[in-house]
């Protein structure tokens, strides 16, 4: 074998180095988490002391446990999905099929500005339509699971456009002339031969959407997350959320068994998104099997 | 059949322009309800002043100037991170190794930020405050750490796709001609995907720019301006979630509307310039 040049045993080091060095970092906080909240994590931290099938079927509230966060965050992810999966769908087949060049360079310029907007101006912005809502329409609407749902809607939409109009412009060029070969028209093409063939990762975006829904906290926190809520029982009233509970424990706890509850939220959030994850690259791994290309 | 074509065509225009519009009425909104701060002689000691309420100097600088340096500082921390990483997946490691660190960095993408910021507090904060025996251990410096840490993956994962689309007979060239991977590395790879190792860098200075939960929970939020790293900062994005328990009408309110107009057009510069950079590579 050929003797390795200096150079390239340095750049072999460096590389090794940065990999441990990030390896080692991540199992750090993963670590961290598992060993700290480990003990934490039973029936009792979700549920406190009412029995379990009661709370899940809303009979009775639990107090003290985990269950109205989880739930706040269900619903949240359940109701912005619903704004923001079809609306970021027919975006994202305008943008692949129908939009002409200089539509689509503007649009996804305005898109992408969408997916660099922080968070927090998100937030802000829901906020600030909520208190203009409240002191001109009626003094009635209040920052709400409704209106944290929609900004967040606003926060994943270029995702799931994004991720739409690439799975679509992937698919390749004999599937997409199949069907117009066969006297389909565009619409019959898109729905019928498009979509289904591009389905994988269309709905890995959309997964990974939920994902963000889930973890992102400076929205809620601006738009109607409380810290102590209960199950909100419509969606014009206030919340609880798993992030916004952990930023609120690191903020303000005040004794270990609160912080111990703390640990458990966090490690609950974080098997929450890695499921999510995992799921979202299974389908993709899968599908792209079936169809021969990698959506 | 025709009808229905155009019907569909009409809903994902609609659906389009809507998605467009919600964006350009973020600005809007923001600028609309920072107006009354330029018409009301606030402007120029705005950007420049010092932030004390009762005293009445409502300027941002600190907090213009916290969210650089704890971006910056970030970046640089994660910089040679990200490059290690990216050269071990793409060029040194491309095997099973390489493939399960991109798999992990995947996953990293996923984790919740506010997860980095409480690991943060309760592991990294003492740490620096033990380590340097300085304040609370809640600084520039702990920020940046945990931020370098959320922004590698973006910075990692965009840095493998520019090097991906260097053109495989260019190194393959190197190969038969028994060039090093250094010297595949340095007069191949880094000329042809330096516009978009700069997007990925533009991208995630964006990145850090923009990230809350982070700079909220462990810079420590003071409204001094930092002068080293041990200091405690206060960013746009945290004083934005600081504030926010304001009256509608006081001025405080009104200026975290120039806060996020600023971090809007910042953000907005960011995704501009990387766009621009990007074009360069075409």
């Amino acid at each position: 074998m050929m003797k390795k040049s200096c150079d390239d045993i340095i750049l072999g080091i460096f590389s090794w180095a940065c990999a441990l060095i990030l390896i080692l970092s991540i199992c750090l906080i993963i670590g961290f988490l598992v060993v700290k909240g480990y003990n934490a994590l039973n029936v009792q931290l979700v549920f406190s002391d009412t029995n379990p099938v009661d709370a899940l079927l809303l009979k009775q509230q639990v107090f003290d446990g985990l269950f109205p966060a989880i739930a706040g965050t269900v619903l949240l992810v359940c109701l912005s999905m619903i704004f923001a999966a079809p609306l970021g769908l027919c975006t994202g087949i305008f943008m692949a099929e129908y939009a002409s060049a200089g539509v689509r360079q503007f649009f996804s310029l305005i898109f992408d500005i969408l997916a660099g907007l922080p968070s927090i101006v998100v937030g802000l912005f829901g906020f600030s339509v909520t208190v203009f809502m409240h002191h001109y329409l009626s003094a009635k609407i209040f920052p709400c699971l409704l209106i944290a749902s929609l900004s967040l809607c606003f926060l994943v939409l270029p995702y799931i456009i994004r991720t739409t109009q690439i799975a679509l412009e992937t698919v390749p060029l004999p599937v997409r002339l199949t069907g117009p070969c066969l006297g389909a028209g565009k619409l019959e093409n898109i729905m019928l031969v498009l979509i289904p063939s591009s389905m994988p990762g269309i709905l890995s975006g959309i997964i990974l959407a939920i994902g963000r829904c889930a973890e992102d906290t400076a929205v809620i926190m601006l738009t109607g997350a409380v810290a102590s809520a209960g199950i909100p029982d419509s969606v014009f009233s206030g919340f609880e959320a798993l992030p916004f509970y952990i930023y609120n424990i690191a903020a303000e706890y005040s004794d270990p068994g609160q912080l111990a509850k703390g640990y458990g939220a966090a490690l609950i959030l974080l098997i929450i998104c890695a499921c999510l994850f995992f799921v979202s690259h299974v389908i993709r791994a899968k599908f792209a099997d079936q169809t021969g290309y990698k959506g | 059949m025709n009808y229905r074509n155009k019907a569909a065509e009409g809903l994902f225009f609609w659906a389009a322009l809507a998605s467009c519009i919600a964006t350009i009425a973020v600005l809007g909104f923001m600028g609309i309800l920072s107006l009354p701060l330029v018409t009301k002689g606030f402007f120029p000691d705005l950007l420049t002043g010092s932030w004390a309420p009762y005293y009445g100097h409502f300027g941002i600088l600190p907090m213009i100037a916290g969210s650089f340096y704890i971006s910056f500082l970030s970046l640089v921390i994660s910089l040679p991170l990200s490059f290690g990483c990216s050269i071990f997946i793409t060029l040194t490691q491309p095997g099973i190794p390489g493939k399960t660190l991109k798999k992990l960095i995947e996953l990293m993408t996923g984790i919740p930020t506010v997860i980095y910021g409480f690991v943060g507090i309760f592991l990294l904060v003492p740490f620096v405050r033990d380590v340097f025996a300085y304040g609370s251990g809640m600084c520039v410096l702990s920020a940046s750490i945990m931020l370098g840490l959320v922004i590698s993956p973006t910075m990692i994962l965009f840095f493998i796709q520019s090097i991906d689309r260097v053109p495989k007979t260019y190194l393959n060239a190197v190969d038969a001609l028994g060039g090093t991977v250094f010297q595949k590395l340095r007069h191949i790879v880094i000329p042809n995907a330096w516009p978009g190792i700069m997007t990925g860098i533009i991208l995630a200075f964006g990145r850090a720019m923009g990230d809350t939960m982070i700079a909220l929970m462990i810079s420590g939020n003071s409204i001094g301006f930092p002068h080293n790293v041990l200091d405690s900062a206060r960013t746009l994005t945290a004083h934005i979630a600081l504030i926010i328990a304001a009256d509608f009408d006081s001025i405080e309110f009104k200026i975290i509307f120039a806060c996020g107009t600023c971090l809007y057009f910042l953000t907005g510069l960011a995704v501009i310039l990387a766009r621009i950079a990007d074009k360069k590579h075409a």
